[in-house]
C-alpha cells in the first residue's frame, strides 16, 4: 500500500510548527501505524533527513505513551485502540493521512508529535492514591469487596493516561482521566477513608493546570482507547459534591 | 579477584530472613533525613522501592526514561502475581511456592533468596489490596485465583488481563504520594548513562535529560538499579521498544558482576511474526493456558490444507488433533512451565507441523471451554486479550483458534547480587528483573511481578539500611568532584564517538540484524558451533556499526535515534556476553537448551556435577575477555531431581 502523509513538524517547544508532506510506499496491510512511521523515518535517515519524533513504547496498547491525532481523531479511525494497535489495513490505499500531536496548552509540544504530559502526573501526585504506607496493612481477605464493585473499579482503572480525552474535548477537560482514578478508588472500601480529600485535591490541581470543565458532550468517551465511560464523571461529580458538603 | 560472597545468613531456611532482619542495622529517623538514595527505573521494583524508601524518610531521587513513571514496562504484564496465601485450600504453602520456583528454575537459583521471596509473597497481596488494586473477586467478596504454568495449585491473583498495570498503578500511587510529600523527587525523561564511583563505592549517576539533551549529575549515598532486563538484544521481543540493558551494562563496566547472562526466557504464547516490517511481538498471557488447549494436526495433509487456506483449524475433527503438551506431559498438561511449552512447540514446527504460512505457529484453542462454560465465561476472564488478538491479526479468536509461537519475553540473568541485593560494587543495589537471583534457568509465570514488588517493598528497604547505617557521618556527595568530571567526560566521549561515525545506515538496521543472529544461535536451541558463529557475527556487525551508523540531528535536542544508537551499541556487547555464557554452560537447563545435551525424548539434560553454579562475569576492559567467577549453588532443603512434569 502507498500513502501520502501530512505531518506536523516542530523543532522544539519554542519553535513555530508547520505541516510537511511525505510519502511512503510498499506498506503491508498488516503493518501497524507506528511501524509505518518507522519505515518513513528509515527513509528519512537514509536520505540525510531528520526523522519524525513520536512517543511510543510498549506497542501493545497498555503503556499510554503513543499519542497521535490522526485525520482529526485521537488514536485514529479505529475504536477502542491506541495508535500502536492501529493497522494500515484500516486506511485506503493511496489516501492522505494527516498526523498531529495532542493539542492542549497543558500538553506543550516537545518536538514534532511528542508532547509533555507531566500535567497528568501532577494531578495524580495531588491525590490520586489511597494514603497507606508499606507494611502494617490487614490480610487481603479481611476486606471483602462485592464482585460488582470490584469489576466496576477494574473497568475504571483500565485508564492508561494517554490524554486522548483531553485532546478530544472541546473544553480541554481532564475530567474523564480524573474520574477514572477517583471512581476506581471510591468504589472500593479501602478508598473511602480519604475519598473527600482525594477528589478535591485532584480537581483543584486540574483547575490550576488550566484544564477545562466538563459539558457532557461525551466526545472523550467516544475516543477513549480503553472504553472508560462518562458514568465515571457522574461518580466523580457525586464524590466532589459529597466532599464539598462536608466542608 | 573480588570474592563472591552471597552473604546468605546462617540458620534453618525458614528462619534466615527473620534472623537476618534482626541482625542488620537500622538508621534512625533523624539520620534518614540526611541520607540520599538514587533509584533508577520506575517499574514495579523501582516505584515500590522509591515509594517505600521515601515513606521511611530517606531523600530519594527516582529516574525514568519515559514521560511518566506509569509507562514502565511492568505495566504490560498481563496474567497475574503469585502468592502462597492458600486461599483456595488446595494445600499451597510458602514451602510449596518455594519448591515450585526452585524446580521451575531448574535448580539454578539460590535457595535462601527464593525462600524469602515465597515468604514475603503474602504481604505483597495485602499491600496491593490496601492500595486499592482491583483484584478479581468471587461473589462472596473474597479474592479469586487462577493457575499458572509450573504449579498444581491456584495461587495466582489477577486483575483481568491487566495485572501488571494495576500493580504498577498501585506502586505509582504510593510513589506519587511521596513525590507530593517531598521525600521523593522524580526525573522523568532522564536516562542514566554512567555510574559514578567514589573510592570504589556507588555515589551517583550521570543522566541525560532527554528533552534538552544536556548531561546532568546526581549524587547520593547509594544507588539502586531497577532498570529491567535485556530481552531487546533480540530486537523482536515482548519487551517495550525503550527497554534496554545499558544502565546495567554501565554498572558491569564499572565492576558489578553480570550473572547468568545466557538465561533468557522464551514465552510460548505470543502472536507469531508476520513480516519484515514488524517492530514488536505481542504476548498472549499464560493465563490463557488455564482454559486454552495447544495443538497441531496429527497429519501433514491437514497441516498443508490449513496453510493453503482450504481447511480451518476449527474444522479439524477432534481425533485428528495432536494436543502435544497433554500427550507429552500428562501431569501438568497445558500448564507446563514456559521453557518446556516453548520447546515442545518448536519441536512440532521443526517436524513440519507449523500451521501458518511461515510454518512457525501452533494453535491455542478455547473451543472445549466455550462448549463447557459459554462465551461469556471466556469474555469475563480474557476479554481484553481476545480483543487485542483480533485487532492485531484481524481474526476472531472466539470462532477460530488463536495462532501462537514462542518469543523472547524476560531475562533471568542480570547483575549479580548477594542476599542483601547488593552488587559487587558497594552501595550499588539491583532489584527486579535487573538482578539475577530468584528465577534460575527459567522463571515461572506470575513470578516477575512478585519478585519486583518483594524486592521493592519488603527486602531492599531493610537491607539498604544496613549499608546506610555506616554512612550517617559521610559528607554530602560532591557532584563537582573529579570522579563526576571524569564520568561525564566518558559519557561525552561515547556520545561524540557515535556522531563521529557519520555513516549512512539507520540504527534499526543493525539492531534487527543483531536480533536475527541472537534468535538463530542464542535462542531456543543452542549448540557449540552456532554460539561460536554468533560471537563472530556479532563482532563483525559491531565493526560495521561503528563504521556506518548514521545518527541524525544533534546531541542537544530531543533525539530518539541517538538514544537508540547508544543502547544498540551496548546490545552488541550484551549479546556477545550472552553467547559466551551459553558456550561455557555445556548443559541444558531451564530456558538454556544445548542441543548436544538432551535426553532421548528431547528433554533438557542438566549436568549438576559440573554446572551447579551461577556464572558471574567480571569486566576486564574493552576488547579484553571478561573473567568468569562461579558461585556454587547448594540445595539443602529441596531434593535436586530431574524436572519432571510428566507424572
Amino acid at each position: 500500500m502507498n500513502f501520502n502523509l501530512k505531518i506536523w513538524r516542530q523543532k522544539n517547544s519554542h519553535a513555530r510548527g508547520h505541516f510537511e508532506n511525505y510519502s511512503v510506499e510498499g506498506i503491508s496491510p498488516d503493518t501497524s501505524f507506528l511501524e509505518m512511521l518507522d519505515i518513513l523515518n528509515d527513509n528519512l535517515i537514509r536520505n540525510g533527513g531528520s526523522p519524525v519524533a513520536f512517543d511510543h513504547d510498549c506497542r501493545e496498547g497498555i503503556c499510554g505513551m503513543c499519542s497521535l491525532y490522526i485525520n482529526g481523531e485521537a488514536h485514529g479511525p479505529d475504536s477502542l485502540v491506541t495508535t500502536c494497535q492501529l493497522f494500515m489495513r484500516r486506511f485506503k490505499d493511496g489516501s492522505t493521512i494527516t498526523i498531529e500531536p495532542w493539542r492542549h496548552p497543558a500538553f506543550p509540544v516537545i518536538k514534532d508529535l511528542v508532547v509533555d504530559r507531566e500535567a497528568f502526573d501532577k494531578i495524580m501526585q495531588a491525590g490520586g492514591y489511597i494514603n497507606v504506607n508499606t507494611g502494617g496493612v490487614p490480610d487481603a481477605n479481611t476486606i471483602p469487596v462485592s464482585k460488582v464493585n470490584a469489576d466496576l473499579a477494574m473497568d475504571a482503572a483500565a485508564c492508561i493516561g494517554c490524554g486522548a480525552c483531553v485532546a478530544t474535548c472541546k473544553n480541554g477537560s481532564a475530567m474523564l482521566f480524573i474520574s477514572a482514578r477517583v471512581s476506581a478508588l471510591s468504589l472500593l472500601p479501602q478508598g473511602k477513608a480519604d475519598a473527600a480529600m482525594r477528589v478535591k485535591a485532584m480537581i483543584d490541581e486540574a483547575d490550576k493546570l488550566g484544564f477545562g470543565t466538563c459539558t457532557n458532550t461525551r466526545a472523550c468517551e467516544m475516543e477513549c482507547p480503553k472504553g472508560i465511560k462518562i458514568s465515571n464523571i457522574a461518580r466523580l461529580n457525586r464524590e466532589w459534591l459529597k466532599a464539598k458538603f462536608k466542608d | 579477584m573480588a570474592e563472591l560472597n552471597s552473604k546468605v545468613p546462617d540458620g534453618p531456611l525458614e528462619e534466615k530472613w527473620t534472623r537476618h532482619k534482626a541482625s542488620i542495622r537500622v538508621v534512625s529517623p533523624g539520620n534518614k533525613k540526611k541520607l540520599e538514595i538514587i533509584v533508577v527505573g520506575t517499574g514495579l521494583a523501582g516505584s515500590s522501592a522509591a515509594a517505600t524508601l521515601g515513606e521511611l524518610g530517606y531523600n530519594v531521587k527516582v529516574f525514568c526514561i519515559s514521560d511518566s513513571p506509569r509507562r514502565a514496562h511492568s505495566i504490560a504484564a498481563q496474567g497475574g502475581i503469585n502468592a502462597a496465601k492458600n486461599y483456595q485450600n488446595d494445600n499451597d504453602s510458602v514451602y510449596r511456592l518455594f519448591y515450585d520456583t526452585i524446580k521451575g528454575g531448574d535448580y539454578r537459583s539460590r535457595e535462601a533468596n527464593v525462600y524469602r521471596l515465597a515468604e514475603v509473597s503474602n504481604q505483597i497481596i495485602d499491600q496491593c489490596v490496601a492500595q486499592g488494586v482491583p483484584f478479581a473477586r468471587e461473589y462472596g467478596g473474597l479474592l479469586a485465583n487462577r493457575s499458572f504454568g509450573g504449579a498444581q495449585v491456584s495461587r495466582t491473583f489477577y486483575a483481568k488481563g491487566q495485572t501488571g498495570q494495576q500493580l504498577l498503578l498501585g506502586a505509582y500511587g504510593a510513589l506519587n504520594r511521596q513525590i507530593h510529600a517531598g521525600t521523593v523527587k522524580c526525573y522523568p525523561r532522564h536516562e542514566m548513562l554512567e555510574l559514578v564511583l567514589i573510592n570504589g563505592e556507588a555515589k551517583g549517576i550521570i543522566a541525560r535529560n532527554l528533552i534538552t539533551g544536556g548531561l546532568e549529575r546526581f549524587g547520593a549515598n547509594a544507588v539502586v538499579l531497577a532498570t529491567g532486563g535485556y530481552g531487546n538484544t533480540y530486537f523482536l521481543s515482548t519487551n517495550a521498544m525503550n527497554c534496554n540493558g545499558s544502565a546495567a551494562w554501565r554498572c558491569y563496566q564499572k565492576g558489578a558482576f553480570f550473572a547468568n547472562p545466557c538465561f533468557a526466557q522464551i514465552h510460548p504464547t505470543c502472536i507469531p511474526v508476520h513480516g519484515d516490517q514488524q517492530s514488536k511481538l505481542t504476548l498472549m498471557s499464560e493465563s490463557l493456558r488455564n482454559d486454552g488447549r495447544i495443538w497441531v494436526p496429527k497429519s501433514l495433509d491437514d497441516v498443508k490444507a490449513i496453510r493453503e487456506g482450504k481447511l480451518k483449524g476449527s474444522e479439524v475433527p477432534e481425533g485428528r488433533r495432536d494436543y502435544f503438551l497433554e500427550r507429552r506431559y500428562p501431569a501438568f498438561g497445558n500448564l507446563v512451565p514456559r521453557d518446556v511449552a516453548s520447546r515442545a512447540a518448536k519441536e512440532r514446527c521443526d517436524a513440519g507441523y507449523g500451521i501458518n504460512s511461515t510454518g512457525l505457529a501452533v494453535f491455542l484453542d478455547f473451543n472445549t471451554t466455550i462448549e463447557q462454560h459459554g462465551v461469556d465465561y471466556i469474555k469475563s476472564r480474557y476479554g481484553n486479550l481476545f480483543q487485542m488478538y483480533r485487532k492485531i491479526t484481524d481474526q476472531d479468536p472466539y470462532k477460530e483458534p488463536m495462532m501462537i509461537y514462542p518469543a523472547i519475553h524476560y531475562t533471568m540473568g542480570g547483575l549479580w547480587v548477594d542476599y542483601d541485593l547488593e552488587t559487587t560494587i558497594p552501595g550499588l543495589y539491583a532489584i527486579g528483573e535487573a538482578n539475577f537471583s530468584d528465577h534460575g534457568g527459567n522463571r515461572l509465570g506470575a513470578s516477575a511481578l512478585m519478585q519486583g514488588l518483594a524486592d521493592g517493598y519488603f527486602i531492599l528497604p531493610y537491607t539498604i539500611g544496613d549499608y546506610l547505617a555506616g554512612k550517617i557521618m559521610e559528607p554530602h556527595t560532591d557532584i563537582n568532584s573529579p570522579e563526576f568530571d571524569e564520568a561525564e567526560k566518558a559519557v561525552q566521549g561515547r556520545i561524540g564517538k557515535i556522531f563521529d561515525v557519520a555513516g549512512k545506515t539507520p540504527v534499526d538496521y543493525f539492531h534487527k540484524k543483531l536480533g536475527k543472529i541472537m534468535w538463530e544461535y542464542v535462542g531456543m536451541e543452542r549448540n557449540e558451533a552456532g554460539l561460536e558463529k554468533a560471537i563472530e557475527e556479532i563482532r563483525a556487525l559491531r565493526t560495521e556499526f561503528w563504521k556506518d551508523v548514521r545518527v541524525p540531528d544533534s546531541q542537544y535536542e530531543f533525539n530518539q535515534e541517538m538514544e537508540k544508537a547508544l543502547r544498540v551499541a551496548d546490545f552488541f556487547d550484551i549479546g556477545e556476553l550472552m553467547a559466551m555464557d551459553a558456550l561455557q554452560r555445556r548443559e541444558s537447563c531451564g530456558g538454556h537448551f544445548r542441543s548436544e545435551m538432551q535426553t532421548p525424548d528431547g528433554e533438557t539434560l542438566r549436568d549438576d556435577k559440573h554446572y551447579m553454579y551461577v556464572s558471574a562475569w567480571e569486566y576486564k576492559g574493552q576488547g579484553v575477555e571478561p573473567e568468569m567467577h562461579k558461585e556454587p549453588l547448594e540445595f539443602k532443603y529441596c531434593k535436586v531431581a530431574e524436572r519432571n512434569y510428566k507424572d
